[in-house]
Parts: structure tokens; sequence; C-alpha cells
């Protein structure tokens, strides 16, 4: 658990540290006029935004107690089978990469209202979404094929979990991409969905990273990490 | 004179928006009470929703007393079913009823009016939300038809027992129950994601975060605790479904089931547990966090006193929750954890009983001198301080590992958690809808009808789980169908077991009492006063009572003070609403405020 505490500790003094900024020094029992003088005040960030961040830490939750979990089960375990690295593996890694690029290209496009580049950076990025979850599912195949079933080897089990949970966040994130499309077809104006693609563009390079982590603890660091967690 | 509170200061700049768009009004039936995206709406679904699946689990619960008070009386319950009476009737209680009631119900309704919101900010994911809920219960109650009914393994589920063949409920009881716990949880992490947001960014002008009411502050937390430990049960319910179903290995070890041998090995039974009480422990606080920021609001306006502490308070439920998440396994103490880790958890435990004695010295002190009045909602908060001490108090013994060790799973456990968790938190719920029923339903409740619900409601839940402790004492074990001739067990325990079950159905049959005037007060109730408690807090200053789409008319209001403003010296009214500013506050003659313009 020693992660997910970690993350939670960090996170909690975020929280505490920004509260600290709002109560330190205010007097909440006097009451002032004050505020019926100010102008509206616009604040920094839509509800947009500070939803996408809020649900990011919900997401870092669960992986985070996944790989709690995953760490924890290994630490249990005398002996474990570490999974074989095929060449999939590494062009999906690759795919997501490229998916995330293209739809920075995209949130870079709808600023400059770039129609153009932005409909085909927003297409590539969706392709290589697919592809990536296709060829996720063909990894599982693969790993199935050659003897790494989920019920015999707990660590091909923990892939298929974290990999199903990663594949329906980039299907959420899909979703989130044909709204952005389906309002364009209405007729909403490019500008307009600018901030929408953005968040899309931070998910998916969120999502890049988790996979970068999930990559590490299952494929290529998984024997340092389990001599370590047997240590 | 000038007084003091008016003396001008600098306030944070309020958190406002531009306004919300709202989704259109809907007129027709459907749009308004069915598919309806209005907070107020949902809050209301949410708690008929609950209400109607915790009326299951108080009748399971009765099924166990029956059982217990007079073993092998009634030919119905036999071992199977008593264990899925106890196993679902946990269940539904803590998750599906009290989560769903103060986060889906309370955070719904009172989280835009008290903050000054027309809406919360993303109404149609809140929408989902309960819908998604109603459809976990769905399947919930499915399981009770599933062939071998739903789980008996518990309502903590562990493995291996709860999957292994001869636990009831072992092949469609527990999927569902699996599949259940995952859509609640997708469902509340749509409507989490809109109570956090909405009281980050959807705050009227003045409304600055230490102006806002307890309530808020206590569901706002609550919220930020469940959406960071329910993705633990979230993964353990997934993993146990993958064990259960594919044959993969995360919790079962290899076992000899019935002469058979599994094809499970090498699962760790000890890893579920952690997942479970790394939600199971902040679940505490879920529950606990909106009952204590209910109550303190509850207590200041019936005591016709400013909350004592304010700030502390504020501070209290943070610490609060960022401590309930390094506690969870001091539910684990039998588990044979290494010692110096049952000592850090005990000291974990103890320093969380900080925080949360400030909270309760806080509402004895906000009542000492108060204007107390004894009106229903008040009876059950005080009704709530007592037992809420109580439960704690037995909390202390339990959170240090040589006291629970021999009191581990038997019947003071039980008493404890019931008094702290399930019988505290229930008196806030009564408070609370007494409260605010003038409010959602415009009537005002039969208050005769009312108190008898309160004391036998109180007295009744004592009579329930005082005998308990000293049950738990001679270390009757919990989760037994019946005792039998047992050398430890003395004969008195069996009397005590029919006073408690007989005091448990006179606290059932007193529910029906509560639900009859909340019917029958909706349709035949005199009209309510829009501000029947003269409260200073927003909702209760809507142009229309019941608030209507939109809450607050065309204007939204302007905050100019904290909520507690009662008993002002100088003011003519025991109150100041939030909206009033200093200079159109009557006072008495002598007094002037000084308000800064």
């Amino acid at each position: 658990m020693t992660i997910t505490l970690a993350f939670l500790a960090l996170l909690m003094a975020a929280f505490a540290g920004w509260l600290v900024r709002q109560s330190v020094g205010v007097q909440p029992w006097i009451a002032d006029s004050q505020t019926a003088a100010l102008p509206p005040q616009q604040v920094s960030l839509t509800a947009s935004p500070v939803g996408l961040a809020v649900f990011l830490a919900v997401v870092t939750s669960v992986f985070g107690l996944t790989i709690s979990a995953y760490v924890m089960r290994m630490a249990a375990a005398p002996e474990w089978d570490f999974l074989p690295q095929p060449p999939l593996l590494w062009i999906n890694g690759a795919l997501l990469v490229l998916a995330s690029l293209a739809l920075q290209t995209a949130w870079s496009a709808a600023r400059q209202a770039n129609a153009q580049r932005f409909a085909q950076s927003l297409g590539f990025g969706a392709a290589c979404t697919v592809a990536f979850i296709a060829g996720q599912v063909l990894l599982w195949r693969e790993l199935s094929g050659a003897g790494y079933s989920m019920a015999r080897y707990v660590g091909s089990a923990f892939f298929v979990l974290m990999g199903a949970l990663h594949a329906l966040h980039m299907l959420g994130g899909l979703y989130a991409l044909l709204r952005v499309v389906l309002r364009l077809q209405r007729g909403v104006a490019l500008p307009q969905v600018r901030e929408a693609v953005g968040l899309c563009a931070i998910y998916w390079h969120y999502l890049l990273l988790v996979w970068a982590v999930l990559f590490t603890v299952l494929f290529v660091g998984a024997e340092p990490l389990y001599a370590w967690c047997r240590s | 004179m000038a007084h003091s509170i008016y003396d001008a200061v600098s306030t944070a700049p309020p958190a406002e928006g531009p306004e919300m768009e709202l989704p259109p009004h809907a007129h027709s039936f459907i749009g308004k009470y069915v598919f309806c995206q209005d907070a107020k709406v949902i809050a209301i679904q949410y708690a008929i929703t609950a209400t109607a699946i915790g009326l299951v689990a108080l009748a399971l619960s009765i099924v166990m007393r029956l059982q217990l008070g007079f073993p092998d009386s009634f030919s119905l319950i036999d071992p199977s079913n008593y264990l899925q009476a106890v196993s679902m009737h946990g269940m539904i209680m803590v998750v599906y009823l009290l989560t769903a009631l103060f986060l889906g119900g309370f955070g719904n309704y009172l989280i835009p009016l008290m903050v000054g919101a027309r809406d919360m900010v993303f109404p149609w994911l809140n929408m989902m939300s309960f819908w998604i809920y109603l459809l976990a219960v769905l399947v919930l109650v499915a399981s009770f038809f599933a062939p071998g009914g739903p789980t008996g393994g518990g309502w903590t589920l562990y493995p291996p027992q709860v999957v292994s063949p001869g636990t009831p409920g072992v092949g469609g009881g527990i999927i569902l129950m699996l599949v259940s716990l995952g859509l609640f949880i997708i469902g509340f992490t749509m409507g989490g994601l809109n109570y956090v947001v909405t009281v980050l960014q959807a705050r009227t002008r003045g409304m600055t975060l230490m102006r806002m009411p307890l309530t808020v502050w206590g569901i706002f937390m609550a919220t930020v605790l469940a959406l960071l430990a329910f993705p633990a049960l979230f993964v353990a319910a997934l993993m146990m479904l993958l064990d259960h179903t594919i044959g993969t290995s995360f919790f079962l070890p290899s076992m000899l089931n019935l002469g058979e041998q599994s094809e499970h090995s090498g699962g760790s039974p000890l890893l579920f547990q952690h997942l479970f009480w790394f939600f199971g422990h902040p679940e505490v606080y879920i529950v606990a966090l909106p009952a204590f920021g209910i109550v303190s609001d509850l207590i200041a306006t019936h005591a016709r006193r400013n909350i004592f502490g304010y700030r502390m308070m504020v501070w209290a439920i943070i610490a609060i929750g960022a401590l309930s998440f390094v506690v969870w396994a001091h539910h684990m103490y039998v588990s044979g954890m290494n010692p110096y880790f049952g000592f850090l958890f005990a000291t974990t435990t103890l320093i969380i009983a900080v925080p949360t004695a400030i909270k309760v010295y806080n509402w004895v002190l906000t009542l000492w001198r108060g204007n107390i009045r004894l009106t229903v909602p008040m009876l059950f908060a005080i009704g709530f301080i007592f037992t809420f001490v109580n439960g704690g108090l037995t909390g202390l013994f339990l959170g240090n590992v040589t006291v629970d060790v021999p009191l581990s799973d038997t019947y003071f456990v039980v008493a404890h958690f019931h008094m702290v968790m399930a019988v505290a938190p229930i008196m806030v719920i009564f408070g609370a809808i007494y409260h605010w029923y003038p409010k959602i339903t415009g009537r005002m409740f039969n208050e005769t009808a009312g108190k008898i619900h309160f004391w036998m409601t109180f007295l009744g839940t004592y009579a329930i789980y005082y005998p308990m402790h000293y049950i738990g004492f001679e270390g009757v074990p919990r989760r037994y169908y019946a005792y039998g001739e047992t050398a430890f067990i003395s004969d008195s325990v069996q009397t005590l077991n029919a006073f408690i079950t007989i005091a448990a159905i006179v606290v059932a049959v007193t529910q029906i009492l509560f639900i009859f005037n909340l019917v029958w007060s909706w349709l035949y109730g005199d009209e309510a006063d829009p501000n029947p408690w003269k409260a200073t807090t927003l909702e209760w200053q809507t142009p229309h009572n019941p608030p209507q789409h939109g809450n607050f008319g065309p204007e939204l209001p302007v905050v100019y003070r904290w909520p507690y403003d009662y008993s002002v010296p100088g003011a003519k009214d025991d109150f100041i609403p939030q909206n009033v500013p200093p200079e159109q506050v009557e006072m008495l003659p002598g007094y002037a405020p000084a308000a800064k313009s």
C-alpha cells in the first residue's frame, strides 16, 4: 500500500496547503459588505478542467491500488513467472505515444483555428488509439497462446486486469473525442471546442504515463521489482 | 456603539465562475421526475431508492434477531439464509443506504442550495449517477433470486470463504454482489465528481471556503475520501470476480474444497483484506463526516448559537479525512500481522480520536448556554452526540491490539460499530430529514409523531446495543446461527438475546411511524413557513418553497457572512441570514453596525 499512500499523502498535502492559504488569517465570523461591491470574478479555470483533475486523481487511485496489489502479491509469492516481451508490446507502446502526440497537435491546431490540421491529427490520434486497444487484445491472445494463461500465471492475470482497466479508460477518452466531433458536426466553431480537445489531449498524455508505469512494472522492470519485493 | 463583529476585514475573494448553463426545465412527468437533471429531484430519487433498499436490510436484521432471540422457533430460518441475512444486511446498510443517502441524497439536495449554485456543475452526469446506482441496487436485489440466493460469506466478503463451495450464494449470488458493487462505485464516481467540482467552482459571490456551512464541508470531504477509497473496493471486487469466474489466483490459495483440489494456487487472502479495509475504514468516515457536518448545523440552528470553533471544526474534518487512510489495518489485528505493524496502526487509530474529540467538545460547547429548542431535529442531534460518544469510546478499546484480540469477532465489536457507524449516523439522518423536510416538501411534519419516533428509536437502540456489549464481553462470537450448549456462554445470554430481539422489533416497527409521518405530512401537513427554524443558510432564503428549477430566481444570492450568525449581540433578530448585508441588519437601540462599504 506504500505506493498508494505516497500518492494520497502528496494529494492531501497539496489540498492542505491550498486550504491553509484560504483559511489562515481569515476570521469567518466577521461580516462585510465588500463582496457586494466586487465585480463578478472570473475564476481561472472552468468546471471541466477541475472535473478532469479530480477524475485523474480517482484514476490514479485505481491504478495505484492495482499496482499496490500487484506488488503485495509479488511479495507473497515464493516464485514468479515473468512475462515475455514480444515485439507487439513495443509496437503498442509506440502507437500510444503517436496517439498522444496527435492529440497534442490537434489541440494546437484548435488553438490556431487550423481546421485541416485539426481534423487530420484528431483522426490520426483516434486511429492510433483504436489500433493500440486492438493491439492490447492481440498481445493478450499472443501471451495466452504462448501458455501464459490468466489462470496459470498471476503475472499474466495482472497484465489482463491492468491492461483492460487502461483500455476501458482509453475507450472513455474516445467517447469524449466522439462528442467533440459530433459538436463540430452540429456546427459548433472550432475555437469553441478548444478546451474540450485540450482536456482530451491531457487525458491521453496521462494515460500514456499510466501505460509507461504499467509497462515498467509488468514487463521491463518486473524482475528487479520482484527482487525488491522479496528482499 | 459599534460591535466588533462588523469590523471591516478583508476576505478571500469568492470563487465565482460565469453563470452555469442549466438544462431546460422539463415539463413532462418523465422529464421532471424520472430522467431529471435537477439535483433536488435526483436527491429525492436517491433518498427513496436508498430508503427502500434500507428497509429490506432492516427486515433482514429482524430475520437474524428472530433466530438469535428465539432459536429454532422459525422453520423458515436455516443456517444458510441466516448467514445470507447477516451478509446482505451489512453490505446494504453500509454502502447502499448510508453512503447513498448521505452523499447522493443530502449531497445532491444541499450542496447547490447551500453554496448558492443553480445546480450541480455536470447535471447529465449527475442524472446518470442515480440511474447507475439504481441499476446497482437492482442487480443486488436480483442476487436474492439467483440460484442459491445471495452471498452468505459475510459483508466483508473475505476470500476464500466467500467463493468456496459450501458457502451460501457461491453460485450467482456472489457474482451479482461483486457486479453490483462495481456499478455502485462507477455511479458514485459520477456523482462524486459533481459534488467536489460544484463546491470548488460553483459557489456564489461571497461564499468563501471559510463561509461554507459545515454540512457542505462534511459532504465535500467525505466525497473526496470516497472518490479515493472506493477504487480499492472496485479493484478488489474485480479481482475476486476474476478469481471466481476465470480461475485466476489473486486471492485464492491452493485449497482442498470438500475433498477436491482447487485449481487455484498461491493467492493471498490477506491481500483482499488489505484492499477491503483500505476502502472499509475510510468508509466509516465517508458516513461519519457528512453526519458531523450536518449535526453541527442542526445544533447551531436549534441552540441559536454560533458553532464553537468553526475553523477548528473544518480542520478537524480535513484531519480525520487524511488520517482515515492510515488506520485500515486495525481491522486486521488477528490476521497475524507483525506486532510492530499492530503498534503503528494502534497509534494512528488513537491519533484519529484527537480531531474527533475536538468535534465532540465543540458540539457540547456550542450547546453550552445556548437557547436550546428541543425540536425533533435537535433531539436527534443530541441523541447523536450521546450515541457517537458511546460508540467512539468502545472504539478506543478496540483500537488497542491487546484489548482487540480477545474481543475480536465477538458481539462487542458488533455493538461498537452499530453504535458508532449505524445508530449515530442514522440519528443524524433522521434529524436532517426532519430539519429539511419543510424545505423539501413545503409542509410541516407532525411534531408529536416525530418526538415519539425519536424516543422509541433512541431508547430502543440503546436497549439493543447496550446488552450486546456484555454478550461480547462473555466472548460470544458473531455470525453463528446457533450456540447450542457452549460451556463459556452463560444462560443469561439467551435471555439477553431474547430481550434484544424484542427491542429490535419495537425499533423496526417504530420506523413505520416515521415513514407514515413523512408521507401523511407531505399530503396533508400544514404549509411550512419558508424558514421555520429561522436558519441562516442560503437554502432557507430561496424565493420559493420548495425551491424551484434554478434554485434562486433570476439573481443568485450574494453572501456577506458565515452561516452561524445566531444570537448576535445587538441584533434585533436572533439570526442573520448569510445573504443579508451588514447595513441591512436591524439593530437594537444603542447598537449600530459598522459595515465596510
